[in-house]
Parts: C-alpha cells; sequence; structure tokens
C-alpha cells in the first residue's frame, strides 16, 4: 500500500468504513432483490471537537484562528472525553489528533467500538451532549435533579472548575467587560442577584486590569450562595455556568454514521499546512497547536537537517523521519497507540481461531 | 420451520402457570394447525398489530399505550379452549411468513412486534418478568451485594440526578453492557463503569425489549431466505395464497349492499358530497359534475362507493346518464356505460356483487394523466392537496398538521385528522371510504328513524 500511495501521491486521506463488499462493485448490490445489501461492517469511534464550535464564548480570536488563550478548551475536551472514554466505555486504544488547524478529532479503535451500530454511537455522542440549544435560548446548560451524573461530576471537579477557574476567566476576561459579563448573567435567572452583579460591576473602575475577572467570580460565587435557599432555580447555577463556559462540545453528526469520512491522522491540512500529529492525552496539557510543524518545515528539515544515528538498524526512510520534527510524534504513535493496538488486534485474532477449533472439536462428538 | 396440515390435534400447553406467558418466538412449535386457524390466527393478531399502529400514529403515550395493548390482546387473541400461548405463538409465526418478504414489510413487522412486546412486558408483574428472564436465560447479572455496595454512592447520585428515589439495599441492578441499553446511556439516566452499565429493574423492559427486537431482527432476515429458496415453492398451493393475501388484506366491514340499511336520495347528492364525503369522492364527484366524465379507474372508485354508501341501481344509472349525458348524449352512453354500471350492481355477467374499495386498495392505486381517482393524501401534490382542503374551509394549522402527516405517508390518518377538523369530534381510524360515510352521517343526522335504528343495531343484539 506503501508504494500505491506514492505512486497516487493524495493530497489528502479520509477514512471511512470497512464494507462487506468491495465499494468499488457497491452498485451491483443496489437492487433490492439481493440479499445482500451494501453496508458498513467496521468503523472506528470517532469524536470532532471543533474549535467554531466554542465561538459564543471565546473572545481572544474569531473563526478559524486559533491561540494559546483559546487553546485550553480543547485541552479540556482531551482531558474529559479521554478519562470518559476509558473509565465509563471501558475503551482503551484511543488516539487523539490535532485536525490542523482548530480542533482535535479522535479515534477509538478498539473492536468493541469499530462494531458499534449508528445508534449506539448515536448514544455514545448524546451521553457527551450537555450544551443543547441555539442563539434563540439563553440557558444552555441545563442540570436537572439534586445531584449531578458520576461523569459529569468528576469532570467537573477534576478538569472543568480548575481550568475555568485558574485559566478560561482571566484567558478570555469573562467578566471584564459589560458585552461579556451579560452574557454570564444572562443565565442567571435570579434578577435580584443579576441587578446586583450589574451594579457593582459597572461603577467599578477595574476593568483594566487582568485579574479583574477572577475577583468578579468570587463576588458572584457569593451572591449565588447566598441565594441558594430561594429555589432550585439557582441551585445548580454555578455548576450550570461554567458547564456553559467549558464542558466540551462534539460534532454530534460526525460520530453518530459509520459512513462519515474522517481526515486520516498525519494528512497535511489543505488551508493550514500543518500536519495533523497526534496528541498525547497524558500531555496535553503542554500541546502547543502553533508549533506543530508545516509541510513546508518538514521539506526544509529533510533537506538540511542531520539524521540521528541512534538507532542502529535504521533504513533510509527511518533516518529521514529522524532528520525531522516529526519523529517524536511518529514515535508517539507507535510506542503508545499503534503497537498496543496491534497486539490487541492479533490477541483476538487468535482467540477467534482457538474459539472456532474449540466449537469444531465439540461439534464432533456425539 | 414446519407447519403440518392436519386434524386439529392440540399439543396441551401443561402447566402452562409454570412458565412465562410472553415469548421470544425463537423456535417454531411443532404442533399441527388446520388451514383455518392458520389464517384466522394470523388475522386476529394482524387486528392487534394495526392497532397498536394506529395508536403510535397518533402518538399516544406509554400508559395509554399499555392499556390498549392489553385491550387488544383480550379481544382478539382469547382462544376458547385455553390454549392462548399457542395462538399467540403461532400466529406470530404465521405473520413472520407474511412479512419477511421485503425490507419494507420487515420494518413494519419488527417495529409493531417489538412494540407489543414491550408493553406486554411491561404490564407483566415483577415476579412475571423475572420468570421470563430465567426461562430465556437471559445474561443480565443482577450484581451481588457487594458489588452494589462498592458502587453505591453513584447509583444514588444518578438516581438524584433524575429526582428519582435512590436505591436501597432491595434494589436488585443488573450489570449489562453499555450497547445492550443506548437510550438509557444517550440521557446519561445509567451509571457506566468500563462498559458496563448497571440498570435498575425498573428499567428491565428496555433491556428485554432490546433483546427481542434484535433476535427476530435476525429471525426475519433468516425466514426471508428460507421462504425464497425452499418454502415459496413448496408452498406454492396451500401457504403461499394466503401468505401473500394478508400483507394487504382490508380488515374491516366490507360495505357491501346488503349491509347498509340507510337510503341516499339523488337530490341529497350534492349536499352529500360536501358534508359527508371523504375527499377522494369529493374530488371524483365534483370533477364528475365539472367535466361530465370520469374515466374508468374513477368510474369504479365513485360508483362503489355510491352503492356502498345505499344508492340503488335505477338512481345510480339516472345519475350517471344524466351527467354522462350531457357530454356524450344519452343514447351512447345506454349503449356503452350503462352495462358497466349494472355490472358494477351485480346484475351482469357473473353476478359478483363487488364491494366498494377499501382505503388500502385506493392507495394502492396508480391514477395516470387524466385519472382522478386514487387517495388525494397520496397521490395530490402538496399544493393541490392544500387547495382541495382550503375549499373544504380548514384553517391554516390544521392543514398544515394534515400535510405533516401526508409526508410521513400516514395518508389514512391525514384523512382521519380532516374528517376531524370538519365534523368537530374525534374519529376512529378511518380504513374505508364508506367508514368516513357512515361516522359523518352519524354525527350530522344523529335522528334516525325507528326502524332504521332497530336495523343498525341487529348485530349486537341478536346473540
Amino acid at each position: 500500500m506503501e508504494s500505491s500511495i506514492r505512486d497516487r501521491c493524495p493530497y489528502k486521506i479520509d477514512i471511512g468504513a470497512v464494507y462487506n463488499v468491495d465499494p468499488a462493485k457497491r452498485t451491483a448490490y443496489a437492487s433490492s432483490g439481493s440479499e445482500k445489501v451494501f453496508a458498513p461492517v467496521e468503523r472506528e469511534l470517532v469524536f470532532d471537537v471543533d474549535m467554531t464550535d466554542y465561538d459564543d464564548i471565546r473572545f481572544c480570536c474569531t473563526g478559524a484562528d486559533i491561540c494559546l488563550k483559546c487553546w485550553p478548551l480543547m485541552t479540556i475536551a482531551i482531558k474529559v472525553l479521554d478519562t470518559a472514554l476509558r473509565e465509563d466505555f471501558g475503551f482503551e486504544h484511543i488516539l487523539w489528533v490535532y485536525s490542523g488547524r482548530r480542533g482535535v478529532h479522535c479515534w477509538v479503535c478498539d473492536v468493541k467500538a469499530r462494531r458499534l451500530t449508528n445508534e449506539q454511537r448515536a448514544a455514545v455522542a448524546e451521553y457527551f451532549r450537555v450544551y443543547k440549544g441555539n442563539e434563540n435560548n439563553t440557558k444552555k446548560v441545563s442540570l436537572g435533579g439534586s445531584a449531578m451524573h458520576p461523569s459529569l461530576l468528576r469532570a467537573y471537579v477534576e478538569v472543568l472548575r480548575p481550568f475555568f477557574e485558574d485559566q478560561i476567566l482571566s484567558n478570555q476576561g469573562l467578566l471584564q467587560f459589560e458585552e461579556r459579563y451579560g452574557k454570564l448573567l444572562d443565565m442567571i435567572q435570579d434578577d435580584g442577584i443579576v441587578a446586583q452583579a450589574q451594579d457593582r460591576w459597572q461603577s467599578s473602575r477595574r476593568s483594566s486590569e487582568t485579574d479583574v475577572s477572577v475577583a468578579r467570580w468570587k463576588q458572584l460565587k457569593n451572591l449565588l450562595e447566598s441565594g441558594k435557599h430561594k429555589g432550585s432555580g439557582l441551585r445548580r447555577c454555578v455548576e450550570e455556568i461554567i458547564f456553559s463556559y467549558t464542558y466540551p462540545r462534539v460534532d454530534f453528526e460526525v460520530s453518530k454514521h459509520m459512513n462519515h469520512l474522517l481526515k486520516a491522522p498525519f494528512c497535511v491540512h489543505p488551508k493550514t499546512g500543518r500536519i495533523c500529529v497526534p496528541i498525547d492525552a497524558e500531555e496535553c496539557d503542554r500541546f502547543d497547536p502553533t508549533a506543530v510543524p508545516t509541510v513546508a518545515d518538514l521539506i526544509e528539515e529533510l533537506n538540511k537537517g542531520e539524521a540521528s544515528l541512534s538507532n542502529v538498524a535504521q533504513n533510509q526512510k527511518e533516518r529521514d523521519i529522524s532528520k525531522t520534527s516529526l519523529m517524536k510524534s511518529i514515535e508517539l504513535f507507535r510506542t503508545q497507540f499503534l503497537n498496543p493496538l496491534l497486539k490487541s488486534c492479533k490477541a483476538d485474532v487468535e482467540n477467534s481461531y482457538t474459539e472456532k477449533l474449540h466449537n469444531t472439536q465439540t461439534k464432533l462428538d456425539w | 420451520m414446519d407447519f403440518r396440515v392436519a386434524s386439529t390435534r392440540r399439543l396441551s400447553s401443561g402447566g402452562s402457570d409454570a412458565h412465562s406467558r410472553l415469548s421470544f418466538y425463537l423456535t417454531a412449535p411443532t404442533l399441527e394447525v388446520s388451514l383455518e386457524e392458520f389464517e384466522q390466527y394470523a388475522l386476529d393478531r394482524l387486528r392487534v398489530l394495526k392497532g397498536l399502529e394506529e395508536a403510535l400514529s397518533r402518538g399516544r403515550r406509554s400508559e395509554e399505550l399499555e392499556a390498549l395493548v392489553i385491550d387488544l390482546w383480550r379481544k382478539y387473541m382469547r382462544t376458547s379452549n385455553g390454549s392462548d400461548l399457542n395462538k399467540d405463538i403461532i400466529s406470530h409465526f404465521v405473520l413472520r411468513l407474511v412479512y419477511c418478504r421485503s425490507d419494507e414489510l420487515r420494518k413494519w413487522f419488527l417495529s409493531m412486534e417489538s412494540s407489543l412486546f414491550r408493553n406486554r412486558f411491561h404490564s407483566e408483574a415483577p415476579d412475571d418478568q423475572k420468570r421470563f428472564l430465567e426461562d430465556n436465560e437471559l445474561p443480565y447479572k443482577a450484581i451481588s451485594t457487594s458489588d452494589f455496595e462498592s458502587i453505591k454512592d453513584k447509583l444514588v447520585q444518578v438516581a438524584r440526578s433524575l429526582n428519582q428515589p435512590s436505591p436501597n439495599a432491595d434494589s436488585t441492578f443488573y450489570k449489562v453492557p453499555f450497547e445492550e441499553v443506548p437510550e438509557l446511556v444517550a440521557g446519561r439516566k445509567v451509571y457506566i463503569h468500563k462498559g458496563q452499565a448497571y440498570v435498575p429493574s425498573t428499567q428491565l423492559t428496555f433491556l428485554v425489549a432490546g433483546q427481542f427486537r434484535s433476535k427476530l431482527s435476525k429471525a426475519l432476515v433468516l425466514t426471508y431466505r428460507k421462504w425464497m429458496s425452499v418454502i415459496s415453492e413448496e408452498e406454492s398451493d396451500r401457504l403461499a395464497p394466503i401468505v401473500e393475501a394478508l400483507s394487504s388484506r382490508y380488515l374491516g366491514p366490507d360495505y357491501s349492499q346488503g349491509k347498509i340499511k340507510s337510503e341516499v336520495a339523488l337530490q341529497d347528492m350534492d349536499d352529500l358530497a360536501k358534508t359527508s364525503f371523504p375527499l377522494c369522492m369529493r374530488h371524483l364527484f365534483f370533477k364528475l359534475r365539472e367535466e361530465h366524465h370520469l374515466k374508468h379507474g374513477g368510474r369504479q372508485q365513485l360508483g362503489l362507493f355510491l352503492k356502498g354508501v345505499g344508492l340503488k341501481l335505477e338512481d345510480a344509472l339516472a345519475f350517471w346518464r344524466s351527467e354522462f349525458g350531457q357530454k356524450m348524449g344519452v343514447e351512447r352512453f345506454d349503449k356503452e356505460y350503462a352495462y358497466n354500471i349494472r355490472h358494477n350492481y351485480g346484475k351482469e355477467g357473473k353476478r359478483t356483487d363487488y364491494t366498494p374499495f377499501s382505503c388500502n386498495k385506493i392507495i394502492l392505486s396508480t391514477p395516470g394523466v387524466g385519472d382522478h381517482h386514487g387517495c388525494p393524501y397520496r397521490h395530490f401534490s402538496e399544493e393541490n392537496l392544500r387547495a382541495a382542503l382550503g375549499s373544504m374551509h380548514l384553517g391554516v394549522r390544521i392543514v398544515d398538521e394534515i400535510l405533516e402527516k401526508v409526508r410521513n405517508r400516514h395518508y389514512q390518518v391525514a384523512c382521519s385528522l380532516t374528517f376531524e377538523a370538519t365534523h368537530g369530534s374525534q374519529t376512529i381510524g378511518i380504513n374505508h371510504p364508506n367508514q368516513y360515510f357512515e361516522q359523518s352521517r352519524k354525527i350530522l343526522q344523529p335522528k334516525v328513524p325507528q326502524e332504521l335504528a332497530n336495523d343498525n343495531t341487529e348485530t349486537t343484539t341478536a346473540s
């Protein structure tokens, strides 16, 4: 396959599902008279998190731009989803990939995941849907009940709250200006508290200080705390606000259908030239999207660079790779993801073989 | 699958209390059934399924559905000699043969049977439900007390997040792969850990219904293959005709002339058309008045309908003659068209008293250029349908609702909605244009002369 990819020199590779019939021959099976219908058999469970879905809550950039101030939203998404996929759903072979411009993709490659039906995929995606609504409603996160679902609680305590209070508040200056804090105050259903907050902040002259958002958030929390007894509308208000500004927003349609195509890892993003490199979920705090190599960088490195001679049995290809800044990514891909997956696939094949053997043997007894 | 025709010897269901009344229908029974029972049982079950379909397409809620299912089951599926379970199983398998033969039929059957099963299961007592699980060796493992303790706080959290009562030591939980309960996962209504969902026994219905559905889905495809490859050949004289007829069978009264006691006078026709005809017949009627002609399909559909309404042969001849005559002259009408009308009333040729077309038949017809028959809800464009409904003085909102039903291909429900809007009262599902007419007359003309009232109730009082 490597040689055929080199020959065709594709501009981009998108990966879809494995089908029961060679896709090139699918029209032969289209007539309703035949038993076999062209259908997908296996496909990884995938997620696509795109920064533009967060446009209503980020103020540092708009549209296709990203920077280190809004990137933490992606970090949050990776942490929350990765933990939930492993802990709640029991998946193990998960690959996170930078999408090349403004988001991240997640590939879940366990056998169980590959065999999920569309309905089951939709259920998993829906499990992660907390933010509901559009520009017509002001309150888009509704955490009913007297407690939170354990998955949401874990996300809140381990990721959402620390990130919100330590980074997002000040990065985005969420409470710095009236247009911004107005949005947040719209989520509070108590006019009295809203009025109090507005009075204090409108008259304050501290809007130029960078930690004004943090201070104001503290004030708001106090107000909400003291108002809790007034009714259930305020009970989860703090959590709901934090969820609105941080909880991952996954593209539902991408995950739901087995036949949706997704860009392969290590492709070049057509608009930015950046390589879609894997992201180490354990170290995702340190991932810098602005430092991802572009295809131009790679060409330069290949032409000028010096191969690392640390690995003795290297062929030309490996030496080339080691000249570039892509080497670490490839190492990561292999060790953390590919090798364990290959091992598990082999084990599966062996298991099903021995099972088949056992079944035929037992059948022979009578 | 083995259907043997013989005398009606029945296997005793022996100790029927020891086992659950419900079934996964995993294997066909080796019972012996007469051909009549074969067909009748299937028809009865079909009535239950169609009743359920009607309720579902009207958006009935779960409590109502459950009550309806119990009602329908009691009405149609009881036997006089205690072999309810046999009838249940036999009828299911017969319908499997009927509904395995195309993707659309399979989808319908799967959907209806799943809903039927879900409602029946849900209405069973918890002990019966447990018995069903045991009988069918379902892999839902109740968790041990120690397991329960270790995850108790998480289970409590989930319950509280749904404003439900917290589980205690008495509640049973089942450990189930999350793939089995997608709806619960999607709504975050269940605690999941390492791919296992911890489902309370109250949610058991979801689990079991899911199993039912997937088993039936696979079985239907297998049945189809077997039917195509083996059975339809072997049974082409015996079972195949019955099976093929069942899938399009109309199940209500047939409105052939004998049953209708009311008479209709010719001069009342226009009024009746405006107030009591369903849209298909209205259209035909007014087109006839307008163009003084109808093509064959239209003549059949309208002519037989009018016969069912109570129009006598002489009046029918007079009616058609007066219309057609205006375009082609009375002599030509008598020569070319009168014979057909008499034939419809069973006065010529083989003297069959043709029955008026049911909605099913009308919906399935294919009107061509110059035709006006068929079902307007199916065959009209949206614009034309809107205009037609508008001319019946229906408000925009109700018209939108009707069109929504049409888009989802619920033509008969759309017709029912029209009936309700024009008569201001509810109706049960419309399956036959004459049923529409009868219902309409009942509402608009409640005072019937005494003899007619007696005649109409003769079926219920005579036992």
